[in-house]
């Protein structure tokens, strides 16, 4: 083997930050795959009824599937905002994208009064409702956490607690929030397009 | 060096509950899982007593359940997991020169996520009810087939045990994961680039990966299964035209590459001793990283080689049993790579080598039999049976529990300043040897003669006496390894001989400080130039980065 010489350069690294939330999205990628396996593996497979096409509508779910999806350009032009150090944007913005994702946990409340009330259709009534509440809930509670995160962000803002530098923390909650929208489109596809 | 301040015990017991220091954590997760080890053990013991003679009722059938089903529950989650995560806890920040993990707060989380997570799964004994209502612990085997684990089949709380006991320590092991990766990945010292990392860090981060993607899995199906049994909902019930094969699917989705999850620390201890007790370099490093990231992916694609006896079509089978051979592959590659390591090297025949050559040996014996497996045909015959329990040993107790003693022999005067004793170390080794290869190898016969697996009994006359009394016979030899493992750690702990900061003549950086290492690691950052630092810089004359 050829003689080298020493070198020590500093090794090319990521921030922690950046590493540590792109692992937390690929865990919860897999744990949405999981969920999302098992409702395309059970559509069809209901034994009794109801079945989607008689009771999922698509109306109420596309207002809220814009919503969702206009929630991830409002939280990147508040990031915007926050890296030009202006706060007053910054606030409006974020409390644009918290309000749209409440939008989008409201309309799924109301989308499930009506499943429940109207059409007496639960977690336990088939396999479809099994894997339907199952699916579309655990994605409405990361929504629903994400809403917290970001109203206590927008809270803090309004304090005055938020400046330029805490920037990048506040990146590591949009990636997440992109993360539940794209989740959400999957879901979509899954429940309302394919499934339906 | 520190001066010894007397601390109260209320104050050292504060000291280590509310500590983030990436080595206490470490020792603690070690600690918790020699105790459920032993405790492993006494089940096994017990099962091995039972199934001495034939028609033997020293347990219940029900009580038998509980007990093959905690055996491996535990050994899995309670013994592999935190014995390994707690070692690249310890080791992984020393070996590349960092001061702690990278999130220190969610590295303790993640241990007393696993800590009461594991104490729920022992307190299932006392609070839980099993298949007939009477027996408290899980019984319904570690893999908790799906309908067995319904509430017609299983009305007691036993499964909710297992399903929330292994949640919690599961989601414990997905963040310690999310922090070895980062901490790989970002904290490394000067001069450490990915191609001069120590072996182990490498296969940790592999490892670490595989956790982040097989470990939700299992959290998605037993969240599935808990309302299944507690809400009625219908994702394993047949009755509402539900899958129950869809468990096994996604439960091996999550298993096989939980079992590279256990082994891959085992080839990470076994590729640093070594190279240390040959003298020489680890042969073909750069083939290992190679060897070590296809496994990574491989083990994803290959989990119905569990299934083939639930009627898989045969283009599937085909897939499957391809994957499964193409999986020996880079694994045969590590082996020949220790094989080139240990050729021609100056061998130091000591504790930690003899468990490494055992591993070497015995892992290679369960990984042909395991390459047997996956021929379809054969699995067709021996599925279910002794020898397919025998396999799996030979691939986790000989080599994995080979592997972690090796690693601890080698890095406990690393921990606690004090060397093992030696005399009794090569007992340990040779009389967990000899029981090992008595309890296990007679397995393989009694699986071809067609004993199934998981039966509390058996009858005589069918040509199974003599291997089951065998396998009973080395289990109490293994007994009296473990026995001694455990004095010589408080004989050691107590009277051992001081070990100084490199007592193998070792090239890793852990080496390079104090025995125990300072809370800060280190006093300077480390600049290394190679992957042997500590080689460069007792040979300054022939440093090893010349050549790398």
């Amino acid at each position: 083997m050829s003689k080298r010489s020493q070198t020590n350069p500093i090794p090319k690294m990521l921030p922690p930050g950046h590493v540590g939330m792109m692992s937390v999205i690929t865990t919860e990628i897999f744990f949405f795959a999981s969920l999302i396996v098992v409702y395309l593996a059970y559509i069809g497979k209901s034994i009794s009824g109801p079945t989607p096409e008689e009771i999922l509508s698509l109306d109420l779910v596309s207002i809220n599937t814009i919503a969702l999806l206009t929630s991830s350009a409002t939280v990147v032009l508040a990031l915007k905002a926050l890296q030009r150090n202006n706060i007053a944007r910054f606030l409006k913005w974020m409390l644009a994208t918290a309000l749209l994702g409440a939008w989008f946990l409201v309309g799924t409340a109301i989308e499930w009064a009506g499943l429940i009330g109207n059409d007496h259709f639960t977690l336990q009534t088939n396999l479809f409702g099994t894997t339907f509440y199952t699916l579309v809930g655990f994605h409405a509670f990361h929504v629903t956490f994400g809403v917290c995160v970001l109203s206590f962000i927008w809270f803090c803002g309004l304090m005055g607690w938020i400046q330029e530098k805490h920037h990048q923390n506040i990146e590591y909650v949009s990636w997440y929030w992109h993360f539940v929208d794209t989740v959400w489109v999957a879901v979509f596809l899954v429940v309302y397009v394919i499934g339906r | 060096m520190t001066t010894k301040q007397h601390i109260p015990l209320s104050g050292k017991l504060h000291e280590w509950i509310t500590t983030v220091d990436h080595k206490k954590l470490g020792i603690m997760y070690i600690l918790c899982g020699i105790f459920y080890l032993l405790i492993a053990g006494c089940e096994a013991l017990m099962m091995r007593w039972q199934l001495a003679i034939p028609n033997n009722d020293i347990l219940a059938p029900e009580t038998f359940n509980a007990f093959f089903t905690m055996h491996g529950t535990t050994m899995i989650f309670l013994v592999g997991m935190p014995i390994l995560l707690g070692a690249a806890n310890y080791f992984v920040p020393l070996m590349i020169g960092a001061r702690d993990m990278a999130f220190p707060r969610l590295n303790a989380f993640g241990f007393w996520l696993f800590f009461f997570g594991a104490l729920l799964l022992y307190f299932s004994f006392l609070g839980g009810q099993g298949l007939t209502g009477e027996e408290g612990a899980p019984d319904n085997g570690w893999f908790a087939y799906a309908p067995l684990t319904s509430k017609t089949f299983s009305p007691g709380s036993a499964t909710d045990y297992w399903i929330i006991a292994l949640f919690v320590s599961g989601m414990g092991s997905i963040m310690t994961a999310i922090n070895l990766v980062t901490t790989i990945l970002t904290m490394r010292c000067k001069g450490m680039t990915m191609m001069k990392m120590p072996i182990f860090a490498w296969m940790m981060l592999v490892d670490a990966g595989l956790i982040l993607i097989a470990l939700p899995t299992l959290a998605a199906i037993q969240i599935m299964l808990l309302l299944d049994r507690q809400y009625g909902a219908h994702f394993f019930d047949a009755q509402a035209g539900a899958d129950p094969v869809i468990w096994q699917h996604l439960f091996w989705f999550f298993g096989h590459p939980e079992v590279y999850i256990l082994i891959l620390p085992a080839f990470a201890f076994i590729s640093e001793v070594t190279p240390v007790f040959s003298r020489k370099v680890l042969f073909g490093y750069p083939l290992m990283v190679v060897a070590t990231v296809s496994i990574g992916f491989i083990a994803l694609g290959v989990w119905a080689h569990h299934m083939f006896t639930t009627g898989l079509s045969p283009a599937v089978l085909s897939y499957f049993a391809g994957a499964t051979f193409l999986i020996g592959v880079p694994t045969g590659m590590k082996i020949f790579n220790w094989i080139a390591t240990l050729w021609g090297g100056q061998i130091r025949y000591e504790t930690p080598m003899l468990f490494a050559i055992g591993f070497i040996a015995m892992f290679t014996i369960g990984g042909l039999t395991g390459i047997m497996l996956a021929v379809v045909p054969m699995d067709w015959q021996l599925s279910d049976t002794y020898f397919v329990v025998g396999h799996f040993h030979f691939v986790l107790f000989g080599g994995l529990l080979f592997a972690i003693f090796s690693g601890f022999y080698y890095w406990f005067p690393k921990v606690t300043g004090k060397l093992l004793n030696e005399t009794i170390g090569k007992w340990q080794f040779w009389l967990l040897f000899v029981g090992f290869v008595l309890t296990f190898g007679p397995m393989h016969f009694s699986g071809f003669e067609g004993m199934p697996r998981r039966i509390y009994t058996f009858m005589p006359n069918r040509g199974l006496e003599m291997y089951n009394m065998l396998s009973s016979i080395g289990a109490g030899v293994q007994a009296i390894g473990f026995v001694l493992f455990v004095y010589n750690i408080i004989h050691s702990l107590l009277k051992g001989k001081p070990a100084g900061d490199d007592p193998w003549d070792a090239w890793t950086l852990e080496w390079s400080t104090t025995s125990p290492p300072p809370p800060w690691n280190y006093a300077k950052t480390p600049v290394v130039a190679s992957r042997r630092p500590l080689w460069d810089l007792k040979h300054p004359g022939d440093p090893d980065w010349e050549y790398e």
